[in-house]
């Protein structure tokens, strides 16, 4: 009898199928809600959990191959199972493992029938992400990004019933198929006119294209993969779209979804074409630093608590963009050992993101549950009401601010390593875009920092703003357990950088053929490049700074004394306070709106002072929708009304239509 | 053997710079204090008051909001873990210091950004007008102020060729004195981080109790007894550390080399004077300048920031 040798991608195979069956068994027992809830998301959640594991063990092995008699006639699914599928893998695992989990206890509120198709396109979401990551061919990676695209389109519009869901899913839409036809286009340059035999990965990468054909290929691939991950200027629909969604799809289109387009791009750049531009760096590094500021900025004015993390998600995928254009720079210029270390930190960041994103939006989730507002106008004092919650999300604030020992602080730390080793570069013009570039990566840092005190200090501190907050209730069962794991990945992710960085090594290796290593040698210091140069320990950091907490709070209990009185606030002594005297979001945000002027398109209505009952009202919009989207929008629509000239619905006049058309090809024929 | 030695006397001699700052912050802020008074014509309480006011606080029964939350009362501890660890891993008397390996300049900056980010929380938990102006107030400053003294920070890296503190002094202390270019902006935009991040005129006025102008004052409103010790008490571990990290950049000439025990003394006794020197001189800087209207301090700021990225992009295009 022959050894049975199970693969990776058998796994990831297996769990697949099992979604799928999954997702058809929550239509059937949509008239029994509490199985799809206590039975159907769990289960998903361990095929997350077999998912992750079989994108660790991809790490180790030669990647995995497989065809699958599918599709049309001749043209078969081609699947492949890489490193860089692998870390991904790991990614969607992770991080889906933690929202199905909050899932279970999120959609118990849901009536059944809505639930059941909720059930079945949530899992059709997580099976398209997946195919998409594992596609090697042209056919199947659209047909898997359109999957996606279309379950994440119906996932958006669950609550149809409201207009501007509605609106917010037509946007999501309309510009994930400009997106698409612009992948697609990238793919027709690849093949290369080799006829339809080339639409397969490997047919790609053993085409040599002239830089002209490279350049187009890669400018689409960064359009049409740029709008699927909300860079600059097609951002405008994650603000919208991320709103409106269930709070668990808005996790996963955040955490995971975006991170399929950087996939994409990552793909396309250094596995698909074979040879890379230094001016493609430039253009990602540019394109990336107008996107980290550009999203933090407005992050900072949003008043809306899902709008504000969709605007730092816009910031991050601009910082992963940064982190890509210095690794082709690197790359182009032979220093494989630097692009290395741009190429880790930009994968390292798109896992942290993909933990600590998801885990804010599952926690905005559970306040909207708690209090049926989404205004952080109308939240505050929360951490009184839902402790859990306010826990858990402290750790994904921190943890999103960049802040040692947790995870953000590591990748933003080896991206400033990667800018702090590039002098030497060759080109003058890139030494001198470098510092440049660094400076607004810290600006960027550190408004994002700004943005994450006024997020939960105005959501979870002070006093409540509204009397019905005082009977808000915390996170449910399930709910804590999805959003501990995402928090616990952030520490772990944070604690553990060497181990971490000793798995992304395989990616670097397979794209770039250089790993970044570890020079310090042990587990405990990591350091890129070499030992003198830059190490850091989190572990001993949280040690040190945890020894000498409790060094203070020992010696000064023991030396003087514990005793605590409680009183009213003091407030400098001013008697009268209200809840509505704290900063809103729009106070708190009202300096950057300020300093930043420019760049919002900002309306104002303030009360003159007579006014009896004053009313303010202050709204920051984006410019570039004025400037871009509204004139091809009108222009849309007066083409569409020209169009519409020609149709009045009676027979004769189409009749006649075709009549003339026929006459006139034959006169040219 | 020897290796091993050094070690442990490697690690014990970052054990007594750990008590040193500790010990020796306050009295660096009642040094300035002094300073600040002889120069007003008034004679002062004496370079010991904090010391003293410290022991006041520390006697009293903490007074806590009714509202209060977990975050509000530990914050003081981490605030002034933060602050003890930053002012404790900059070289300022010998340059052999373990820890620093596990922290480098960018974790020095994250050590002073997880502070700032926990009283700013703790300033809103209350609830109060003036705790959320303070908190607003003071990440308006500081998103300005970290960059620029992260750019201040790799320019100093960047002529080491390391981010590691140890490294970087002893790079610029040990060199033949030369005058770089691009540390000439950063020490300008470095006095402004300074002054800005310790809350010291123009940006902040340390003395204030006037409601609408203070920024760290405002922060610390709701904080008493021993809470409101540790938080001064950080104060001036912060003030410590940003000098140590002025004298390691930029006067680090006269740190003992590794394994140098005979020049320990000598390197002591200098820095006192430093000390001594940039404490006299801070209160100079704030004697003569007047506090600016709370909008006027971004452009300040900005022009720290600018002044740092200038600096940066001097050392790259001139190698120096």
């Amino acid at each position: 009898m022959d050894d049975i040798v199970i693969l990776p991608l058998d796994v990831i195979g297996w769990s697949v199928q099992f979604w799928i069956v999954l997702g058809a068994a929550g239509l059937l027992l949509q008239r029994v809600p509490r199985l799809i809830n206590d039975v159907i998301f769990p289960l998903s959640a361990l095929v997350s959990l077999s998912l992750a594991a079989a994108g660790l063990w991809a790490l180790a092995v030669a990647p995995g191959v497989m065809v699958l008699p599918l599709g049309l006639p001749d043209l078969p699914f081609h699947l492949r199972l890489d490193p860089l599928s692998g870390i991904f893998l790991i990614l969607l695992g992770g991080a889906s493992f933690g929202v199905s989990l909050y899932s279970a206890g999120y959609f118990k509120s849901m009536a059944g029938g809505t639930l059941g198709l909720l059930c079945l396109q949530y899992h059709l979401f997580l099976v398209g992400m997946t195919l998409v990551l594992l596609a090697d061919d042209a056919y199947m990676f659209m047909v898997a990004w359109e999957a996606m695209a279309l379950a994440s389109y119906f996932l958006v519009t669950t609550d149809h019933s409201i207009p501007d869901i509605r609106k917010a899913g037509y946007l999501y839409l309309l510009i994930a198929h400009v997106g698409a036809i612009a992948i697609l286009l990238s793919f027709g340059v690849m093949q290369g006119g080799n006829g339809i035999a080339a639409y397969t990965f490997d047919a790609m990468r053993s085409a040599h294209l002239d830089p002209f054909w490279s350049s187009a290929a890669f400018l689409l691939a960064l359009f049409g993969f740029g709008a699927k991950a909300g860079v600059l200027p097609m951002h405008v629909w994650l603000p919208e779209a991320h709103p409106a969604a269930p709070s668990p799809v808005s996790a996963l289109m955040s955490g995971v979804m975006l991170k399929t387009a950087i996939y994409g791009i990552l793909r396309v750049t250094f596995d698909l074409l074979d040879t890379q531009l230094w001016w493609w760096g430039v253009l990602a590094l540019g394109l990336g630093l107008l996107t980290a500021v550009f999203g933090v900025m407005f992050a900072a004015v949003q008043g809306d608590m899902k709008r504000l993390l969709a605007y730092s998600s816009i910031e991050n995928i601009g910082l992963l963009l940064v982190g890509i254009g210095l690794t082709i720079i690197f790359h182009v210029y032979g220093k494989d050992a630097l692009a290395a270390l741009a190429l880790t930190a930009t994968l390292y960041h798109s896992l942290n993101h993909a933990m600590f994103k998801s885990l804010l939006f599952i926690g905005t989730g559970s306040i909207l549950h708690a209090t049926g507002e989404r205004n952080m106008g109308r939240l505050g004092g929360l951490i009184r009401r839902m402790p859990w919650a306010a826990a858990l999300m402290l750790v994904g604030v921190l943890a999103i601010s960049g802040l040692p020992p947790l995870n953000g602080f590591v990748s933003e730390w080896l991206l400033l390593q990667a800018f702090l080793l590039s002098p030497g570069l060759p080109n003058s013009y890139i030494n001198m875009l470098v510092p440049v570039a660094a400076a607004v990566i810290a600006l960027a840092a550190a408004l994002a920092a700004y943005v994450m005190v006024k997020f939960y200090g105005v959501i979870f501190l002070g006093q409540p703003r509204e009397h019905a907050l005082e009977h808000a209730h915390d996170a449910d069962i399930w709910e804590r357990i999805g959003m501990g794991w995402l928090a616990l990945a952030c520490v772990v992710l944070g604690l553990a950088p060497v181990f971490v960085v000793g798995q992304l090594d395989h990616v670097s290796q397979m794209l770039l053929g250089a790993q970044l290593g570890n020079a310090a040698g042990n587990w405990v210091f990591l350091a890129p490049v070499d030992t003198e140069r830059a190490s850091y320990s989190p572990l001993y950091f949280l040690l040190a700074v945890l020894g000498v907490m409790l060094l203070a709070s020992v010696l000064v209990r023991h030396l003087y004394h514990g005793r605590v009185r409680r009183s009213d606030p003091w407030d400098c002594g001013f008697p009268a306070q209200t809840a509505r005297m704290q900063d809103t979001a729009e106070g708190f945000g009202q300096p950057i709106r300020r300093i930043f002027e420019p760049f919002f398109k900002i309306e104002r209505e303030v009360p003159s002072p007579f006014d009896t009952h004053p009313r303010y009202h202050g709204q920051s919009d984006d410019r570039l929708w004025y400037i871009l989207y509204l004139p091809v929008k009108h222009l849309t629509e007066k083409l569409s009304s020209l169009a519409g000239m020609l149709q009045h619905g009676r027979i004769h006049l189409y009749l006649t239509y075709t009549f003339v058309t026929l006459v006139v090809l034959l006169v040219f024929v | 053997m020897m290796a091993e030695y050094d070690l442990i006397f490697a690690i014990l001699f970052q054990l007594a710079q750990l008590l040193l700052v500790v010990l020796l912050a306050p009295l660096l802020s009642g040094w300035v204090n002094q300073c600040q008074a002889w120069l007003q014509n008034r004679s002062g309480a004496g370079v010991l008051q904090p010391y003293r006011v410290l022991r006041k606080l520390f006697h009293k029964d903490a007074v806590i909001a009714h509202n209060a939350s977990p975050l509000f009362r530990v914050t003081p501890y981490i605030v002034f873990g933060c602050m003890w660890l930053a002012a404790a891993i900059i070289p300022i008397i010998a340059v052999d210091l373990p820890f620093s390996q596990a922290a480098d300049v960018i974790a020095l900056v994250g050590v002073f950004a997880l502070a700032r980010v926990f009283i700013s929380l703790a300033a809103m938990d209350i609830g109060t007008a003036f705790g959320s102006l303070g908190a607003r107030r003071e990440m308006l400053v500081s998103f300005l102020a970290e960059p620029a003294l992260l750019m201040v920070l790799f320019t100093a890296s960047m002529i080491s060729h390391s981010t590691q503190l140890p490294r970087i002094v002893d790079t610029l202390a040990h060199h033949q004195f030369v005058l770089y270019p691009s540390l000439a902006f950063a020490a300008l935009a470095f006095v402004i981080v300074l002054l800005a991040e310790n809350a010291r005129i123009p940006v902040d006025n340390p003395g204030t109790h006037l409601e609408l102008t203070m920024i760290h004052e405002a922060m610390i409103l709701e904080y008493s007894a021993r809470h409101l010790a540790l938080i001064e008490w950080a104060s001036s571990l912060k003030l410590f550390a940003y000098i140590s990290i002025g004298i390691a950049l930029f006067l680090p000439h006269g740190i003992a080399e590794v394994g140098n025990w005979a020049g320990l003394p000598l390197a002591i006794l200098l820095l006192l004077l430093k000390l001594m020197l940039a404490g006299a001189g801070l209160a100079v800087l704030e004697t003569v300048m007047a506090k600016m209207r709370i909008f006027r301090a971004p452009e300040f700021l900005g022009t720290a920031f600018l002044l740092a990225v200038l600096g940066l992009l001097i050392h790259f295009l001139l190698g120096a």
